[in-house]
């Protein structure tokens, strides 16, 4: 069973692509030659770091994403694992999933990483047709995707595709042929994301537009239909599953639970110290059990390396989140999830209950208006509402216009 | 000392907007010496950054020159800067009121305009001599002869001394200065008779305080005297006396016909009133001279900060404006849409848009202005009558017996070609034709017009009729009863005070909808469908609807995203401030703004 308050998981970054794609605004790089072992080292050093905070702690999950991981040295992948395991207790289920690109050269790692430790491989397929993999600046074409679908389906038991739809031109009926090709050949998950043009990419300054908001729902209706007939369930707004195939890694993240990252640009959430124990937080100074802290590690892969080398880990920016701005986290990536906001567990961890961060009227207001459902400890929100959380949540949390 | 009165001349100068005025009074300034080379800039009389940009001259502006005319004689000449246009019709009529002759200027290549006409028979009715001066005869497009025909059968003055020059290059403006000596008659006046001045304007200047435009009439002005105003009966101290070359020059004292400035520790501009007579305090005189009508704002509309946070500093801003003109009226209003603001009374459209433009330009404010309103009387079932600034305290109907509304008299000029689209939008403004006259392929259309449905969007429908070459003046004629009806719009049954306006009933249904529809395509969709509607009192005359929006999700929030996410919310918690909440509809205020645009 799930211990949110001991559980925690662990992301990895690998900053590193072939190419950078012009809808894609992570933090990747585009480098030639990367000193493995250099790399491998700072990581591990970052690594033992923040081990030394949350030691005692159950690890439950390993994601290695990027950028591209799956040109990481497959040694370099197995290191980080054995070292996980050293700094934290390994949960027996511990689940290790890696992002991968379908190029031949990628394919032939895959075993490799298998046995390195990865039990689960998802795969950057985003389309299984050449144009739309062209437009998008994809390094791979449909051949060598529908390939590394094959090669990575015997290899891992458990293996999930991204897609991109919601292409400009991009029509219902010719989503629906190519999804349904796509389940025939599909694994026990799939991560479906509508394209969205964000500030800073080349799409965004090239003034590509997205779908129309009448295309996008259209779109958006018939995947959910096709889905969920297929028995891939939408357990959040993107991700899709077989019961009990959901990433155990990403429902960490929305659910509020711990999760510490490292590598060039990761994000982390940790509650420093195990078990009630006091334990010297960051910069030495006392930190207490309930202390939730957001971690950044610095952007720039050179200028990260080099920090790293000096001081055993690359923190940027480090910070202690009030009650106030956890519960509004938890809230804001519980209510993407089917399953919706486990309100004790909010009250849990951030010490606040629903009604403490949002006026009971709006509450109601949104629930006579069919988008959200409060029911005893759960506040879902509805298929319709999930459709449009982002002004749900801006309705939700900010406050009353012109205060 | 004094100047002898047979030494000077008191001229103003009429054009109209572009037809070179300042350019005229510049290249005087220059023969008589009053500014070195360097210290010439375009255009030295008009003094503000909008008056300099926009080519228009909004306070009158006076300067002392001396010229050495061709009978060797060294004259004084006091020239009064005019604003040219109608919304400043008043500050006109003041400065002519200080001048015994006028330079009628023209552009010889445009021709006599609807201002010319207007600002011509203010001075007409002044008794000046009227010298024509027909200018930019530089340009090859000028045809000074064929204007001049045209200023004898518009205007109906002599254009045999007309004067040809060109302010740009100089040529002929020696001339000018010659005509004026010998054609205008100096002054009246008796110095040893008691001191009567005409207070002619008065201004906040930073360093020396209210400062004070006079002419004297009789007696002479001193400093360190005490003077009396003769509407009021404050006196004060003469703490300086001094003119304008055009830099200011301190002097011991103004005689009869001179004019300059005074400054008496007078507060503010608000304590002086303009058209009052100045006299000494021991020595009083018996008569006033005759005074001007105090000036009446026409125009009324709300100003409200798009910042709310920025009241207390438009009000700040308001009072320092005020200060240097006093003919625009304030108070606090408070808009459900808007926040905290104030009503405001203006002269007309343009100067409303000048102060609009000063607060934001000088002050640093970021303002919504509301529809434009005019002044209507309200007399009601019991005999008692209310005028009628602001729509929002339109009295219940039943309790109105009838409304009256200001008409206008406007004068049209334009070419031909487009007299039919003019008479037309004439015709849809329920305007009533009073004369239409040609001239050579220019037609005047005189109309009797409501002001209300010019202050709606009258000028820019004018001008896009006639591609920019209809050129308009107006006078105010006189109250009569309309039906009139107060459109209200609702937001989700709510009402938007703001948008709020009076009309015509004839009118009310087709301004209602194009309201209706532009607010449709400015709000934002939301999570429910908003209904708008415009009514009169409990009738609905429009709607529409703001469907609710489909869709708005963020595609992927993992670990790095939620910092992100959080950052957008934030922002979104910012971004209400500027939002207006109606019921559960929240409006962003940018939605209100492009809607009190009028016009499209």
């Amino acid at each position: 069973m799930t211990d949110i308050k001991n559980d925690i998981a662990l992301y990895i970054h690998w900053p590193f692509c072939e190419r950078k794609c012009p809808y894609c605004d992570f933090n990747s790089h585009v480098s030639d030659t990367v000193d493995q072992a250099h790399w491998r080292d700072a990581l591990l050093s970052e690594l033992a770091h923040f081990a030394a905070e949350t030691q005692g702690r159950r690890l439950t999950s390993v994601f290695f994403g990027g950028g591209t991981p799956s040109l990481m040295a497959p040694a370099t992948v197995a290191a980080l694992l054995d070292a996980a395991a050293d700094h934290w207790q390994a949960a027996t289920d511990l689940e290790v999933t890696l992002e991968a690109n379908p190029s031949s050269a990628e394919q032939g790692r895959f075993a490799d990483y298998r046995h390195a430790g990865v039990n689960r491989l998802s795969i950057g397929v985003q389309s299984l047709r050449d144009e739309p993999l062209a437009f998008l600046g994809r390094v791979h074409d449909a051949a060598q995707a529908r390939a590394a679908m094959k090669v990575a389906k015997a290899v891992f038991e458990r293996v999930s595709f991204d897609l991109i739809y919601a292409r400009p031109h991009q029509s219902v009926a010719d989503w629906q042929v190519e999804l349904g090709e796509v389940l025939a050949m599909s694994g026990d998950h799939l991560s479906v994301y509508q394209l969205t043009i964000e500030p800073g990419t080349a799409f965004f300054r090239e003034g590509v537009a997205g779908a129309d908001e009448d295309r996008a729902v259209e779109l958006f209706e018939a995947t959910q239909e096709i889905l969920e007939a297929a028995g891939f369930l939408a357990y959040e707004i993107s991700n899709h599953a077989r019961p009990g195939a959901e990433s155990r890694h990403n429902l960490t993240y929305w659910r509020g639970g711990d999760y510490v990252g490292i590598g060039p640009g990761a994000h982390g959430r940790i509650t420093p110290g195990a078990h009630g124990r006091i334990t010297p937080g960051a910069h030495g100074r006392l930190a207490s059990p309930t202390t939730f802290e957001a971690t950044h590690q610095i952007h720039d892969p050179a200028r990260w390396l080099e920090l790293v080398g000096e001081h055993g880990h690359g923190t940027a920016k480090r910070r202690q989140l009030s009650p106030t701005e956890r519960a509004e986290e938890m809230i804001m990536t519980g209510l993407r999830l089917t399953e919706g906001l486990d309100t004790k567990a909010l009250a849990a961890l951030s010490g606040l209950s629903f009604d403490d961060l949002v006026e009971p009227g709006r509450l109601r207001e949104l629930t006579a208006g069919g988008f959200l459902d409060a029911a005893a400890g759960r506040i879902t929100a509805t298929a319709e509402g999930r459709l449009r959380l982002n002004a749900i949540l801006a309705r939700l949390l900010a406050p009353e216009a012109g205060a | 000392m004094t100047t002898d009165l047979s030494h000077i001349r008191n001229f103003a100068i009429i054009a109209h907007i572009d037809h070179g005025k300042s350019t005229l009074a510049d290249r005087m300034i220059q023969i008589c010496g009053g500014l070195t080379e360097r210290e010439m800039k375009e255009q030295v009389l008009d003094s503000m950054d909008i008056e300099r940009e926009r080519g228009i001259t909004i306070k009158a502006q006076t300067v002392r020159l001396e010229y050495k005319a061709s009978d060797g004689e060294t004259y004084i000449l006091n020239l009064m800067d005019t604003p040219g246009h109608v919304d400043f019709t008043y500050e006109v009529s003041r400065s002519l009121a200080a001048c015994e002759g006028s330079l009628l200027v023209v552009d010889a290549t445009q021709g006599v305009e609807a201002q010319t006409l207007a600002n011509v028979y203010l001075a007409v009715d002044a008794s000046h001599e009227i010298i024509p001066v027909l200018n930019k005869i530089d340009l090859p497009a000028a045809e000074p002869e064929r204007i001049k025909e045209q200023i004898e059968e518009v205007v109906g003055i002599d254009t045999d001394g007309a004067l040809n020059i060109s302010a740009k290059t100089g040529d002929g403006v020696a001339a000018v200065l010659d005509s004026l000596i010998e054609r205008l008659p100096p002054p009246q006046g008796d110095v040893k008779a008691e001191l009567k001045a005409l207070l002619v304007d008065s201004w906040y200047d930073p360093y020396l305080g209210v400062m004070i435009l006079v002419r004297v009439q009789d007696g002479v002005i001193k400093k360190g005297m005490k003077v009396r105003m003769m509407a009021t009966g404050a006196a004060h101290q003469v703490e300086r006396v001094g003119v304008f070359r055009p830099k200011t020059e301190m002097v011991d004292q103004l005689g009869p016909g001179e004019v300059g400035f005074i400054t008496a520790a007078i507060k503010t501009v608000a304590d002086t009133s303009v058209g009052d007579t100045i006299t000494d305090d021991k020595k009083p005189a018996t008569e006033p001279l005759a005074g001007f009508l105090p000036s009446v704002p026409v125009v009324f509309c709300g100003l409200f900060p798009v910042d709310t946070g920025q009241y207390e500093d438009l009000r700040d801003s308001l009072e320092k404006l005020h200060l240097n003109d006093a003919s625009f009226h304030f108070e606090a209003e408070s808009s459900a849409a808007l926040g905290l603001g104030f009503r405001c009374g203006f002269l007309g459209l343009l100067h409303l848009e000048i102060v609009q433009e000063r607060l934001e330009r000088e002050f640093d404010l970021d303002l919504i202005t509301t529809a434009p309103s005019v002044v209507y009387r309200i007399h009601m079932s019991d005999g008692s009558m209310r005028e009628l600034h602001n729509p929002v305290d339109m009295p219940d109907p039943t309790a109105i017996d009838f409304i009256e509304e200001p008409w206008i008299k406007a004068t049209v000029m334009v070419p031909d070609q487009y007299l039919g689209s003019v008479l037309q939008l004439c015709e849809e403004r329920r305007g009533e034709q009073i004369e239409l006259t040609y001239v050579g392929n220019r037609a005047m259309a005189v109309y009797r017009l409501p002001l209300n449905e010019v202050v709606f969007d009258f000028y820019d429908r004018l001008k896009s009729v006639s591609r920019g070459y209809a050129s308009f003046d107006y006078e105010l004629l006189d109250y009569a009863a309309g039906d009139l009806v107060k459109v209200t719009l609702l937001v989700n049954a709510e009402v938007v005070d703001a948008l709020s306006f009076m009309v015509h009933e004839s009118h009310a249904e087709s301004r209602g909808r194009a309201i209706c529809e532009k607010l449709k395509d400015l709000i934002p969709r939301q999570l429910f469908k908003i209904a708008v509607q415009a009514a009169i009192g409990g009738k609905v005359i429009a709607r529409t609807t703001v469907n609710a929006m489909r869709k708005d999700v963020t595609a992927k929030c993992y670990g790095g995203d939620i910092t992100r996410k959080k950052k957008l919310l934030e922002k979104q918690k910012k971004g209400k401030k500027k939002m207006r909440q109606f019921g559960n509809v929240e409006i962003p205020q940018s939605a209100f703004l492009a809607a009190l645009k009028t016009g499209e």
